[in-house]
């Protein structure tokens, strides 16, 4: 059994909110107590030492679409970004809506990727909204919340049987809250800036519309709900109630939401074409406190590659989505260094949260967790460049923006998985 | 010089100057046309290519004409018919247009944006004839013509826009280039065919007809695409030409002297009542259509220029930072 020492680490403790220096222990491959005889020490600068990123709502385009991002790939960017579980989205094609498909995501995974990987399951089956999957099978062959993504369920008969039977397997169920036909068609967020570029927009209140639909059937059900992305100022209020209420509601944020508001999409910028749209800077900063303030349970990546093909098209008929595995953390850090966050109130967000709400026990320093870590210098300053990127697809609104936050090693099990990748083989 | 552009993409970054550069030129252009003075060595030599991805009959013929009075070899692709519907992109169209090396693209595509991407992929001067609901930049540009030749001046008027503004790219250029001249533009309309965060525009909205017309100096109609008449955003068609169809008693609130214009082509009697239309007295929507050629002219002499200072830049090795 492998005993190493972290020393001279900044520990990024969430559990307990500090920031200090000091050492780490892991044996075996989780976290130690200290004390144990170390057989190999490891001097980290100072650099700050964190649990590793727990990214829910990952697209891995196996099955289908392998050009646009593979197993492979997708952990190599994972290792990059410092994050070590990938807790992937089951919109491929086709979905992952049986016991099969997640068996086969499940032994690619195992053989290709660097990092846990984590495979959620469609809600209903081809995510049409019609039926339920076999939420019991499902989870017996090891998938960790359903989900129909970003296609919303539109019968709500179906959706309160789905989330009732759900609830009775003890299943997460994640939702994507949008009033579909509000928000029909819809390329950027209505206003003044879709006016300018004559782009058809989609209102804010689509988002408050859908929130407060699916939180009425919380109450009618008492299912355990996550929704996945949190954009607007106005369905903040909204969660804040459902929560004071004793509701099981936790929800997320995307990066690109946190960092970008819609006048970055400029002139046509495909790149910066997201689901649901960018939005104002008032609600960029809202959605900024709530997490501060932990409304807002966790940031992920929303991780969408697409490929050239589908977003060198006019901006009403590009693909939307972006890449985010590497620039995650980088970008996140954006939010540390401006003072919005503390970096432990950030890897509360990234890491401890995601991790509690899947019953994982990853995500904090603690003796017993997994030694899933992740190694960076907070401060180093660096130009992205979209081909550097190990994601297959390279479609990142960062290209060219100037990051500051570099990993330096990402851990999983205790092994240095940076280290691994970069003398290993590099093929697809 | 002082119209710098190398494409005509929008009003959006045209500066004041260089509108009244164009409009000027545009001046002599309509006066000659009337005596019958054709300029052919003024794009003698050039190749303008019209790709029209969206049907137009009335625009396609005004840039075909101005381009054969100024001597341009012109060619039509009627791009619905051709290879989109085979399944190229819009760039590798652009791409194969572009190594027969013409000289002036003019770009008409349901989209918007769509122009300002091609024109990234090409090298030669790009004129936007409308896209999506983004912009058309030259039938504002005829407008203003008009208008200033029908007031004597393109300031300080009081000028409606009314109708259907949320669908369309006439409104959105107009709104831009009677701001930046310092017009007060009023839009008139039902409130599900405005366009939201339209009041940030420095516009003001109007949802009755008669207040929005009262005392303006410049009454402007948009057409009413059919397929917007059902129930989806208005009623019915009676209902609108009821409530906001120009006829002979809502112009009346008007300046007696004001004058009604109209993109074209028209619905008579959806938004606007056919007598209206033809009284020679107040309608300039013949002379809008006139004018069109002229504005076309004067767009693509300019652009020519800077595209022949540009090429002649690079082959005697000066980086001038100019498209060539």
């Amino acid at each position: 059994m492998t005993t190493l020492r972290f020393e001279n680490a900044r520990l990024i403790n969430p559990e307990a909110g500090t920031d200090t220096l000091g050492t780490l222990t892991v044996s075996g491959g989780v976290i130690a107590e200290e004390g144990a005889a170390p057989d190999e020490v490891i001097d980290c600068k100072g650099h700050c030492l964190a649990p590793g990123i727990v990214d829910i709502g990952v697209k891995v385009s196996e099955p289908g679409e392998r050009h646009k991002e593979s197993f492979a790939s997708a952990g190599r960017a994972a290792v990059a970004g410092g994050i070590t579980t990938l807790v992937t989205r089951p919109d491929t094609t086709p979905a992952i809506d049986t016991p099969e498909t997640l068996e086969f995501v499940e032994r690619r995974a195992a053989i290709d990727a660097a990092v846990n990987v984590l495979p959620m399951a469609a809600l209903t089956k081809g995510r049409q909204g019609r039926e339920m999957t076999e939420i019991g099978f499902l989870m017996d062959a090891g998938a960790i919340a359903f989900t129909d993504c970003d296609s919303v369920i539109t019968d709500t008969k179906v959706l309160s049987r789905a989330l009732t039977y759900a609830k009775s397997c003890g299943a997460l169920v994640i939702g994507h809250v949008q009033e579909p036909g509000l928000s029909a068609g819809g390329a950027v967020t209505s206003g003044k800036f879709a006016t300018l570029r004559g782009l058809s927009g989609v209102s804010p209140m689509a988002e408050r519309m859908g929130i407060d639909r699916d939180i009425a059937l919380l109450e009618m059900t008492g299912a355990a709900y996550h929704i996945d992305q949190i954009t607007t100022a106005r369905a903040l209020p909204a969660l804040e109630r459902a929560k004071a209420n004793g509701l099981d509601i936790t929800a997320g944020v995307g990066i690109h939401h946190l960092t970008l508001n819609e006048m970055d999409v400029a002139d046509y910028r495909t790149f910066f074409k997201l689901k649901p749209p960018l939005r104002a800077e008032e609600d960029r900063l809202a959605v900024v406190d709530a997490v501060a303030s932990g409304l807002i349970d966790i940031i992920c990546s929303m991780h969408t590659p697409q490929d050239e093909e589908s977003k060198r098209l006019p901006f009403e008929e590009a693909a939307s989505g972006a890449v985010a595995l590497e620039t995650l953390l980088p970008a996140a850090l954006r939010l540390v260094h401006n003072g919005h966050l503390d970096l432990p109130t950030l890897f509360r967000a990234l890491s401890l949260n995601p991790a509690n709400r899947l019953g994982l026990p990853c995500g904090r320093l603690t003796p017993g967790a997994p030694a899933d870590l992740v190694l960076f210098d907070p401060d180093a300053s660096f130009k992205l460049d979209r081909f550097a990127l190990k994601s297959k697809s390279k479609n990142t609104p960062f290209d060219g923006a100037i990051l500051q936050g570099r990993v330096t090693a990402t851990y999983v099990g205790g092994e240095n998985m940076t280290v691994q990748m970069n003398d290993g083989p590099h093929d697809a | 010089m002082s119209f710098r552009a190398s494409h005509l993409l929008g009003i959006e970054h045209l500066h004041p100057t260089e509108i009244t550069t164009l409009l000027d030129l545009a001046d002599q252009y309509a006066e000659h046309n009337r005596i019958g003075r054709a300029h052919r060595d003024v794009l003698e030599g050039l190749t303008q290519i019209n790709m029209f991805f969206e049907n137009s009959t009335r625009t396609q013929a005004s840039f075909e004409i101005a381009g054969k009075r100024l001597g341009a070899d012109v060619m039509n692709m009627a791009m619905q018919a051709s290879s989109i519907k085979k399944g190229e992109t819009l760039i590798d169209t652009a791409l194969t247009l572009n190594a027969m090396r013409p000289d002036l693209l003019v770009v008409r595509h349901p989209n918007s944006g769509a122009v300002n991407l091609l024109a990234e992929k090409v090298n030669c001067a790009v004129l936007n004839a409308g896209d999506g609901r983004h912009e058309h930049p030259t039938q504002a540009l005829l407008d203003a013509l008009t208008i200033r030749r029908a007031k004597g001046r393109l300031h300080r008027l009081s000028i409606a826009i009314c109708g259907d503004v949320a669908h369309s790219r006439v409104a959105r250029s107009n709104i831009m280039l009677l701001g930046k001249m310092e017009n007060r533009v009023r839009l008139v309309g039902p409130p599900t065919l405005l366009p939201s965060g339209v009041e940030e525009f420095g516009v003001e909205v109007f949802h009755d007809m008669r207040e929005g017309l009262r005392d303006v100096d410049v009454v402007m109609m948009l057409r009413l695409q059919k397929e917007r008449m059902d129930g989806g955003f208005i009623p019915s068609e009676r209902e609108y030409f009821h409530r906001y169809g120009l006829d002979a008693e809502k112009l009346s609130y008007a300046k007696d002297d004001a004058i009604v214009m109209h993109p074209g082509p028209m619905n008579r009697g959806v938004e606007i009542d056919g007598t209206i239309a033809d009284d020679i007295n107040r309608s300039v929507i013949q002379e809008q259509v006139e004018m069109g050629v002229a504005v076309r002219m004067a767009a693509m002499d300019l652009l020519a220029r800077n595209l022949r200072a540009a090429r002649g830049a690079k082959a005697a090795g000066i980086g001038t930072g100019v498209m060539v």
